[in-house]
């Protein structure tokens, strides 16, 4: 009989070929949908995270697990309706205009959503005025920014000064990371916050969602 | 074998202090570690400095020559930083880290190259992104070598670099690097190369094994340069033996000459 611990299981030592079938099992068994997301597959991304943050766990396996849990979110997914899923929130990001790298972007987002919010992807090199556009449209509680060059830094603050503009910028936080950024610049562009890294980033997302 | 030494890069810790305290003694001990340990160059980078990049420029490239008679890599994305630090080299041709086939980036800095007789570093990204596989990276260099050849750039000055991304997020990411130099090499005999080598092993334990063997991996299908760090000795050590494997160390003098000065572990 398959359980709810398997399925954490399988996330937790990233077991793509595995999960699929201890899900359909226990879609079988009547086991309520939202149960094996929460209770199975998100609680199993919820033991991998803090073993990342700690070292115990390195990237690739991080990523394994993240696709373990997509897996079995594809079998459960189309028997829940949509109110039915809680969200800690909605967290949009992107790569400021001119920046190409995804890299960090993408394992960001894998752990944000994989620890309970809803993301909204703007992929690399988004202009000013996307941003704000995208916020109208999706009306997240934070943006985050990203950027990896020297020579990007500054259209975080041109993005923000276009969130300004556009009277976006006092309903959404605003947070900022990337390998050139340190935590002084968050005055110097008019954020919120920063994060060094994905694990830190989900807890500043945390902090920011009590203080909304 | 070209080695520009890293560490004078001021988005370390230790640099961007010793910039805000203008403490030459810190920048001037990192200059001579490094010369010290065989680099051939000293990159020189203060590109987190957005609001006094010229100046801060002018204060690093002046207190490492009071120092070291070495050639400097003046390492900044922007144009006009890069020629305050030119101006002011004296010690052999300079390098120039890096140029691209992004919007702008190609027309803004190979004035400076020709002005200042410089070498290249050619970064194989332009405007449609980071590259994924190696053709992606072989049209960039196609179309930015015929471009520098126009231009009247020798093949001797250039360095390309194949951007290395890391294994831990893409598994073929370094396998594509060496793809990339083997295809390079082929077609375009005399230009060099150029890279960094760390991010190979981002998000995975153990790096230095990585990046150790990645030398090794990279010179065996023609790299010719790197920027890392002179003072890690066991990866000179590596570069040391490498060359004298590939038969590039005529009568193994490097070798032995850095095993009598006790460099090689």
């Amino acid at each position: 009989m398959a359980t709810l611990e398997q399925v954490s299981q399988c996330v937790v030592d990233g077991d793509v070929a595995g999960v699929q079938g201890i899900v359909k099992q226990l879609i079988d068994a009547k086991t309520p949908p939202m149960d094996i997301i929460n209770k199975g597959l998100v609680a199993g991304m919820n033991i991998v995270a803090p073993l990342f943050k700690s070292g115990e766990m390195f990237v690739p396996e991080v990523m394994e697990s993240a696709e373990t849990m997509n897996k079995g979110m594809e079998l459960v997914k189309p028997l829940i309706l949509d109110t039915d899923m809680t969200t800690k929130g909605k967290i949009m990001i992107g790569t400021v205009n001119g920046d190409l790298h995804d890299i960090g972007k993408n394992l960001l987002i894998m752990m944000i959503e994989s620890s309970g919010y809803t993301v909204i992807d703007l992929g690399v090199d988004v202009k000013e005025e996307t941003f704000v556009s995208a916020i109208k449209e999706h009306q997240p509680d934070i943006v985050g920014m990203s950027s990896m060059l020297t020579t990007t830094m500054m259209k975080m603050e041109s993005t923000v000064a276009e969130m300004v503009k556009g009277g976006v910028r006092d309903k959404v936080k605003v947070i900022i990371g990337g390998a050139p950024i340190s935590p002084d610049f968050v005055d110097e562009v008019k954020a919120d916050g920063y994060a060094e890294d994905a694990s830190t980033a989900v807890e500043l997302c945390d902090r920011m969602m009590a203080s909304i | 074998m070209t080695i520009v030494g890293e560490l004078i890069n001021s988005s370390r810790k230790v640099v961007k202090e010793a910039v805000q305290n203008r403490d030459e003694k810190v920048i001037r001990e990192l200059a001579k570690v490094q010369t010290d340990a065989g680099a051939t160059f000293l990159d020189v980078n203060c590109g987190n400095m957005i609001h006094d990049e010229e100046e801060v420029m002018e204060w690093l490239v002046n207190t490492i020559q009071d120092e070291v008679e070495m050639p400097l890599c003046i390492d900044s994305p922007k144009a006009s930083a890069l020629e305050v630090g030119l101006n002011l080299c004296k010690f052999g041709r300079p390098m120039i880290n890096s140029l691209s086939g992004e919007e702008g980036r190609y027309e803004a800095i190979v004035p400076l190259v020709k002005k200042f007789d410089a070498k290249i570093v050619v970064l194989c990204m332009d405007h449609t992104g980071m590259p994924v596989t190696s053709d992606d990276r072989m049209k960039v260099v196609d179309d930015l070598y015929a471009k520098l050849t126009k231009d009247g750039i020798k093949d001797d000055d250039m360095y390309f670099d194949p951007l290395v991304k890391p294994i831990s997020s893409v598994t073929t990411a370094g396998k594509e690097v060496l793809d990339t130099v083997r295809k390079i090499k082929v077609k375009y005999p005399d230009v060099h190369f150029m890279c960094g080598l760390s991010n190979i092993s981002y998000g995975l334990p153990n790096r230095s094994l990585l990046n150790r063997l990645f030398v090794v991996q990279t010179m065996t299908l023609g790299m010719d340069g790197y920027v890392l760090d002179p003072a890690n000795s066991s990866m000179m050590a590596d570069i040391v033996a490498s060359t004298a494997l590939h038969g590039q160390d005529s009568y193994c003098g490097g070798y032995i000459k850095a095993h009598r000065k006790g460099l090689l572990g």
